[in-house]
């Protein structure tokens, strides 16, 4: 029953999209998620898949400028998107300034969260809201760190935005 | 996740001729909940009707006053949008103390209204849970039920509304435009959202063949004087154990003209109880009075253990986002 389900259903849908520049037209099966496609299907594996489920913010990417968690939207419900992941980040061998704050702030230990950390501390800086520390505490609570490397991380963000980071909480 | 088909579609009306195709389509629009629930097998539609692109989006000013938000806004557009910010800060601000910015830019209102509990029993296919397998018994109910529900349960399920957006909207008296089959529909958000009864497995009032098309929201006097106060175990990106919508309208010597009080992460639904709003009318803007309409939503409350402790705190809650309204210092 199962089996004729499947093989009754059809199965690949053509998607284009325009990652970090260049447009791809990949063939993908409706449930596969966006952040699936990046990682198997274009071999961008800079993309993180830690939780699968919209709560780790490993996965950020930018779409259409805005970020968002690629394990949470289908491939197909991005056709025609323009998508900024970690690996677009860099303008050739010249780091992203939040790249080189990151590393000069010590703002990761593992590195796991790290390219979905700097994808949403660039959605961030372009949403344009965070004015205080706090409010980059706050607007950045979407992405763990499990090294709690966030005291860096603020720093690192604050430095590239121009906040002064007087090491408050929350 | 299950093998599924997918369309996307262009208005309304084909949004809701497409989902009629097979009784096992949902109508996917952020996906943020959908998807989620949809990989723990807890929701399992076969067919994806992605509404997205309907020309539902927008957020516009009603001509005899008012806001009408899109159903496919984005939760994110929405909080930040001028209008709302303006006329409805409450909203705003409650819609900003959800979820994460990522979430927020995916998450659209019609979803918002439409997410499902964050019971951890609904979400763990291994257990019972009337809400998800209707007849199979409500694990919560004698299980660790911590972030349960103290107000309006039922012997069949204690499961909370998880929206923010929808206890600010309740304090706001939206409106709730929904179209199907039978024509357009407006529903008043008091009455979208349901207790849960016998049947916990229905949310809402919507009917299986109906969409979100938008929220509209009337003319409001709580710009001034409003609070959204959410009480949780970290503070941000996490769900309310308590929140409380607290607006007031004032008169120059501080007594209430009017009150509006919603409370999140009670029940079933958004908690509104106009008997203990109008205790406060007419009344000095003080936390005596307030105590008194505290007292009066929260008495029928009752705890199941765990969340006893929620009675307590929803009772402060409600008197200090009464107070925070009074003081707010907001430039109009």
């Amino acid at each position: 029953m199962e089996t004729e389900k499947y093989n009754k259903t059809p199965q690949v849908s053509q998607v284009s999209l325009k990652v970090n520049g260049q447009t791809s037209t990949l063939e993908v099966e409706p449930w596969v998620s966006l952040l699936d496609a990046l990682r198997d299907h274009l071999g961008l594996t800079g993309t993180k898949k830690g939780c699968d489920h919209g709560q780790c913010g490993a996965c950020t990417v930018l779409v259409d400028g805005k970020r968002i968690n690629s394990c949470m939207t289908l491939a197909v419900m991005r056709d025609g998107a323009e998508i900024t992941t970690v690996e677009g980040l860099s303008q050739g061998e010249t780091l992203h300034p939040l790249q080189q704050a990151f590393i000069d702030h010590d703002a990761f230990q593992c590195g796991y969260c790290t390219p979905g950390q700097l994808c949403s501390a660039v959605g961030l800086m372009q949403e344009g809201k965070a004015k205080t520390l706090a409010e980059v505490q706050d607007l950045m609570s979407g992405n763990i760190c499990r090294c709690a490397a966030y005291t860096n991380i603020n720093a690192a963000i604050c430095e590239v935005m121009g906040i002064e980071d007087k090491g408050g909480r929350i | 996740m299950n093998r599924i088909t997918y369309s996307k579609v262009k208005d309304v009306r084909d949004a809701i001729h497409e989902h009629s195709t097979t009784s096992q389509a949902a109508f996917i629009a952020g996906g943020t909940n959908l998807l989620d629930l949809m990989k723990v097998n807890v929701m399992q539609p076969e067919h994806l009707v992605d509404i997205n692109k309907i020309g539902c989006d927008a957020i516009e000013q009603l001509s005899g006053g008012g806001l009408k938000l899109g159903a496919s806004a984005t939760n994110a557009d929405t909080a930040y949008n001028e209008d709302v910010q303006h006329d409805y800060p409450l909203l705003s601000e409650a819609m900003l103390s959800a979820a994460s910015a990522q979430l927020r830019n995916m998450a659209t209102n019609g979803g918002n209204v439409m997410q499902r509990t964050r019971c951890y029993y609904f979400y763990d296919t291994t257990t019972a849970c009337n809400k998800r397998s209707p007849g199979s018994g409500c694990s919560a109910i004698s299980g660790y039920n911590r972030m349960h529900a103290i107000l309006g349960a039922s012997e069949h399920c204690i499961a909370v509304h998880p929206s923010d957006m929808a206890v600010a909207l309740t304090a706001l008296d939206a409106v709730v435009c929904v179209t199907g089959h039978a024509g357009a529909r407006e529903i008043p958000i008091t009455s979208f959202h349901r207790l849960p009864g016998e049947h916990p497995e229905k949310d809402n009032t919507i009917e299986a063949d109906e969409i979100i098309t938008a929220i509209k929201l009337p003319p409001s006097s709580y710009a001034k004087h409003y609070s959204y106060l959410k009480l949780r175990d970290r503070p941000s990106y996490a769900f309310a154990l308590v929140s409380v919508a607290a607006a007031l309208e004032l008169d120059e010597e501080q007594n209430v003209i009017s009150a509006s009080i919603a409370l999140g992460g009670v029940a079933h639904k958004p908690w509104r109880m106009q008997e203990a709003e109008a205790l406060l009318t007419g009344k000095p803007a003080t936390a005596v009075h307030f105590k008194l309409a505290a007292d009066k939503l929260l008495e029928s409350a009752t705890g199941f253990e765990h969340n006893n402790f929620k009675i307590e705190l929803a009772r402060r809650a409600i008197v200090r986002a009464l107070e925070q309204a009074v003081n707010k210092q907001t430039e109009l």
